[in-house]
């Protein structure tokens, strides 16, 4: 019974989306106040619908309703409540539905919160939030439904993949999905703004939270993912250039060119169009990432749903979004006037020039993930594009990006000089050249590589405190003055300042880890003593252990240094009986400064058991280092001026 | 009008994309196929003792006989040759196919027994125990099967265990083609 309620829900949300995506429109067009009025009511019932059909789901998953399909292929009643739950989520139809109610829930934020929009730039905003409901609802119901229902019933599910049941990876797609979906938002605002033929600073200042807040939570999910595939493939990296992650960090890049392009738009009233441009990429490169997952047109450790209908309803939906909004761009933005002028060197040009790197950046990583594809359709040739290739061009633009990053804030509005700007980074330039020759001398003299990007991290942390230190004219008054002006700095400055440090912390985590760390494999019986890295590393036993839903077989390594008992560690190897499938639980100690990282591989009593070693300096701050990035940017989300809303318009610009 | 044709260009890149995309998933190409540069050539060096003692050891003779062949490399320990065995077995039985083993870094005594326990598809069998016939034949690991035709010619190159779409879409239309 349930089930069919949460179907019928989701059929209804359909014909509310319908509703929602057509009238207010109509409504916006002809100035009549009753049908603009009608989207923010669609929008919170169509929440409502879809939030009922969700919860219809998760009740199935709950309570083990083996009468329903999806339950049966990704459950088991032996599972763990947690994943019984993140289950609802851990497949293709469950994902979708997820994706649906998150779009739902932004649209009725956006109709809660969205009191200070002119009614008629919100109910377009709100159409075309619609409008993509509708796609997405039409796709779960005709291709996707996640109710059907099997008859007869079996007595247990298959259970879900074992890789997903982490409790990182539960909460990792509702992350991804916030921020994936929190640009369907952005992709409204650049819509509307389109039809209404009106870019103007107060429609940055609108659109920046949603960005801003869209950024913090795929930050943190593709922070959560990165953790994941660290501690759980147990290949002892963090970042592998699969499609898949480069699937989310395309829309990264793009949502983080769009955030400082918005700062233009909203401070000088320039750069309009590219911002468009970028609201419509964001939104676009994310529904790319779904397409590329869900299709089957790439191969990925992400084995989704390889439909080829499914695939073709996506690509058509990409399509739509993706075309309808290139389209009404080529047609309408060259008409939008530009504002302010302002010089080469000046805040305005480090912002184009972070732009045009970041964008350089996603080109890039669209280039290498799609050019296997492209070269077997042509040539039928197969090529994998893996890190070799990233690693020489990702890498080298990173360098500007990073240099220009610490000048850019000591640049003033519209003209400022380079050479003043630069005198007072000195003190982080030496500092990050003396950090960049000890990492030279002391730790690794043959990767001089390494050695200048640790450099760079340091050179970003320094110069980020430095640009604050200056603000608050730290030593400069007494410290009375300084903290007075500390509560005085608006809160975006301060979350710029914790975000562009945090990017520090991640390069250099990412650089130590990528080029120092010490790995050993060895094949040890019982009893005997490996020596790492300086280490004594004795696998002392192996037991098999029961858990709730697996069987394991649990090492225990015990780690002296210098004859001293320093740590033990106990990875395992799960195998969990019904899918027959086994996954590495590494065991990790970490001080904040390194990890200590193990894994158990194949083998037995008499031959031995293969274990693995890492030794991965200052890992711990990649991850560290992405969260500090995301809180940065809910400081910022946090900052007076975005909360109390529109303040008058300047100057509309109009269509000619 | 260049101007236009600058705010035109993300929509024709989008065009060029979708095509690509809707032209793989209208052929319906498998992502995760490798390819082999093996197809097309003529078949690599053969000469490996046999599986078992007293028989003739295997050669390159053996595939070139003006009948098609194929080659399967297998292994005790493997479990996804467990799972393309029968298949192997119905090739032999009912298709009368010549079909050649060979055990890739495995023990003697472990592939005879478990050829003895299974049953056995083979006309005949080699014994590859350090995997050098494996690494000419560019062999990624094991079950791996290769479809030769009369003239020694690779025609076909299976990695992984062969499935019933396999054996139904390729190998018998193969088969017969060769014939």
């Amino acid at each position: 019974m349930i089930p069919e309620v949460g179907h019928f829900a989701l059929i209804l949300a359909l014909c509310v989306a319908l509703v929602q995506g057509t009238l207010p429109l109509l409504g916006a067009a002809q100035g009549d106040q009753r049908l603009m009025g009608l989207g923010r009511t669609a929008a919170l019932t169509q929440a409502f619908l879809v939030i009922l059909a969700f919860g219809a789901l998760t009740q199935a998953y709950v309570t083990s309703d083996f009468s329903v399909a999806n339950v049966v292929a990704n459950s088991h009643s032996a599972k763990p409540l947690l994943y019984k739950i993140s289950g609802v989520w851990g497949n293709h139809e469950g994902s979708m539905l997820l994706w649906a109610l998150i779009l739902a829930l932004f649209g009725a934020a956006v109709a809660l919160f969205g009191s200070t929009l002119p009614d008629s730039l919100q109910s377009r905003v709100l159409a075309v939030q619609g409008l993509i409901g509708l796609g997405f609802l039409a796709f779960l119901i005709f291709t996707s439904n996640p109710f059907e229902r099997i008859a007869p019933a079996p007595p247990d599910g298959n259970g879900l993949n074992p890789l997903l049941q982490d409790p990182g990876l539960a909460f990792h797609p509702p992350l991804l999905y916030l921020g994936y979906v929190g640009f369907s938002v952005t992709y409204a605002f650049a819509i509307a703004a389109l039809l209404e033929g009106r870019v103007d600073p107060a429609w940055a200042r609108w659109v920046r939270p949603w960005t801003l807040a869209a950024w913090c939570f795929l930050t943190l999910g593709i922070a959560l993912g990165s953790w994941w595939a660290y501690y759980i493939l147990g290949w002892g990296g963090f970042w592998f250039w699969d499609p898949v992650e480069n699937a989310s960090l395309m829309p990264w890049l793009a949502g983080t060119a769009l955030l400082h392009s918005a700062i233009v738009v909203e401070k000088r009233d320039a750069l309009k169009s590219w911002t468009v441009l970028l609201a419509i990429l964001a939104f676009s490169l994310s529904l790319l990432g779904t397409f590329l997952v869900r299709s089957g047109v790439l191969t990925s450790v992400h084995a989704f749903a390889q439909d080829p209908a499914r695939g073709l309803f996506i690509l058509a939906f990409l399509i739509a979004v993706t075309g309808g909004g290139l389209a009404l761009y080529a047609w309408r933005a060259p008409s939008l006037q530009g504002g302010g002028l302002f010089q080469p060197i000046s805040r305005e040009g480090a912002l184009i020039l972070n732009n045009l790197l970041l964008c350089t950046l996603a080109a890039t990583v669209l280039l290498g993930t799609l050019y296997p594809l492209f070269l077997d359709l042509l040539t039928g040739a197969k090529v994998s594009v893996g890190p070799p290739f990233f690693n020489a061009t990702f890498v080298p633009i990173c360098a500007p990006l990073f240099a220009a990053l610490c000048v850019g804030p000591f640049l003033g509005w519209k003209r400022a000089d380079l050479w003043p700007a630069l005198m007072q980074l000195r003190l982080a330039f030496v500092v990050s050249a003396i950090a960049a020759i000890i990492a030279a001398i002391v730790v690794d003299s043959r990767s001089a590589l390494a050695a200048i990007a640790f450099g760079f991290g340091v050179w970003l942390i320094v110069g980020s405190l430095v640009e604050l230190a200056q603000r608050l004219k730290l030593g400069a008054t007494p410290l009375a003055e300084s903290l007075r002006r500390f509560k005085a700095t608006p809160r975006a400055s301060l979350g710029m300042t914790i975000s562009h440090t945090a990017l520090g912390f991640v390069v250099l985590g990412a650089v130590a880890t990528g080029a120092w760390h010490s790995e050993l494999i060895a094949t040890v019986k019982t009893g005997e003593t490996m020596s790492f890295a300086g280490y004594q590393v004795t696998l002392q036993r192996v037991e098999s252990v029961q858990g709730p839903n697996y069987i394991a077989e649990r090492a225990t390594l015990a780690v002296t240094l210098d004859g001293r008992p320093y740590t033990t560690l106990q990875p395992e190897r799960r195998l969990f009986v019904v899918q027959r499938r086994q996954v590495a639980e590494t065991a990790i100690q970490t001080n904040l400064l390194r990890d200590f990282y193990a894994t158990l591989g194949e083998g037995d009593a008499t031959s031995g058991w293969v274990i693995r070693l890492y030794l991965n300096p200052l890992a711990p701050w990649i991850w560290l280092g992405a969260a500090l990035c995301a809180f940065g940017g809910f400081v910022s989300l946090s900052d007076r001026r975005l909360r109390i809303g529109a303040p008058s318009r300047l100057r509309p610009a109009t269509v000619r | 009008m260049s101007r236009r044709l600058l705010f035109l260009l993300p929509l024709m890149t989008l065009a060029l994309m979708a095509g690509f995309f809707a032209w793989s998933l209208l052929v319906g190409r498998d992502p995760a196929a490798i390819g082999s540069v093996m197809v097309g050539r003529p078949a690599p060096r053969l000469d490996l003792p046999a599986l078992a003692p007293g028989e003739p050891p295997l050669s390159d003779a053996m595939l070139r006989t003006g009948k098609p062949v194929l080659v399967n490399f297998f292994a005790s320990w493997c479990a996804p040759c467990l799972a393309e065995h029968p298949l192997f077995m119905r090739l032999k039985e009912r298709e009368g196919a010549t079909i050649i083993g060979v055990a890739w870094k495995n023990k003697r005594d472990d592939a005879t027994q478990w050829l003895k326990r299974l049953g056995d598809p083979f006309r005949t069998a080699g014994l590859d125990l350090e995997g050098k016939t494996g690494l000419d034949w560019g062999l990624s690991g094991v079950p791996e099967t290769y479809a030769i035709d009369g003239n020694g010619i690779v025609r076909l190159h299976f990695r992984g265990p062969i499935t019933e779409r396999d054996l139904n879409e390729s190998l018998l239309p193969f088969l017969k083609g060769a014939k």
